[in-house]
């Protein structure tokens, strides 16, 4: 009798961390459109970290426990924080936000149903989903990810920090001020 | 963190596609209606993300690790992308004193 009053409470548990999936996936969903119908890109920049937040929540719950740290560090830390700056940098707020006029909105946001009512009705025409099983859990560890990005991907690896590198010089190079001409 | 992992036993992979599709339509929606440059910017950092994470669902459900260092790769590339990006946007700014899209158009036609 205890174990099976054991099973069911693991099964319940189940289900509600099932519906846990569903429930970020809506905080999702709402914080991203969130982000794009703010008036004021400042706030638009704040959603926006709710929704990598979510994210980073949605890495953790496939195990990927390197990328939701990544994502967290890189998105989240840097470029968020990149983005709010030149924000602030530039002094953009309500009042200089450009819009578009009405016809234009209603336009953008069918042509964007349509492009979602397209891949929805190309992804039903796949073969019926398994759910998902984490057939092996410990590959988004670090570790393991570690040993594959140095053993098979060394070269892509050592290449992004040339383009990492490239990115940087030509940032810089763009947002100096030009030299005044003679 | 095994009953972490536990909870998307039961969650079918179309459920995944389907919210990476909506995602990415929001991201899309975001481009065509909006006309602050740092905005339509944010639009494409979505869509990178939801492709992120449909990558990493990929990987998780075939046991493949390399879904994930392909995630890896293109967060290092997004990383540079907002660099150039943001400068570009800097540039302008000092040029025209506006991020309205509308008004960069010379190079219409």
């Amino acid at each position: 009798m205890p174990i099976f009053s054991l099973k069911e409470n693991w099964s319940g548990k189940i289900i509600q961390l099932m519906n846990l999936f569903y429930l970020i996936a809506f905080l999702s969903i709402f914080f991203s459109l969130l982000v794009i119908f703010s008036k004021n890109p400042v706030y638009s920049v704040l959603y926006l970290i709710i929704t990598f937040f979510t994210l980073t929540i949605h890495y953790i719950l496939l195990n990927a426990q390197f990328l939701a740290i990544v994502n967290f560090i890189v998105y989240m830390g840097a470029i968020m924080v990149l983005f709010l700056f030149v924000l602030m940098l530039l002094n953009l707020n309500e009042d200089s936000e450009p819009m578009k006029s009405n016809l234009i909105k209603i336009a953008g946001v069918v042509a964007g149903l349509c492009l979602l009512v397209t891949l929805i009705g190309s992804f039903r025409a796949l073969a019926d989903s398994d759910p998902v099983i984490l057939k092996k859990p410990e590959i988004g560890l670090v570790k393991n990810l570690g040993k594959v990005l140095f053993n098979e991907f060394l070269l892509p690896f050592e290449v992004s920090s040339v383009l990492l590198l490239s990115a940087m010089v030509g940032a810089v190079l763009l947002a100096k001020k030009e030299p005044k001409k003679i | 963190m095994e009953s972490i992992t536990n909870s998307i036993q039961g969650v079918p992979l179309n459920h995944y596609i389907l919210f990476s599709a909506i995602l990415f339509s929001i991201g899309v929606m975001g481009v065509l209606i909006r006309r602050n440059a740092i905005v339509i910017f944010m639009s494409v950092e979505l869509m990178l993300n939801a492709v992120n994470l449909l990558l990493t669902a990929f990987s998780v459900h075939h046991g493949d690790s390399s879904g994930q260092v392909f995630v890896f790769f293109v967060m290092a590339l997004a990383a540079a992308e907002v660099a150039v990006g943001l400068a570009i946007i800097v540039m302008i700014y000092r040029n025209t004193h506006s991020i309205d899209i509308n008004v960069l158009n010379r190079l219409k036609w």
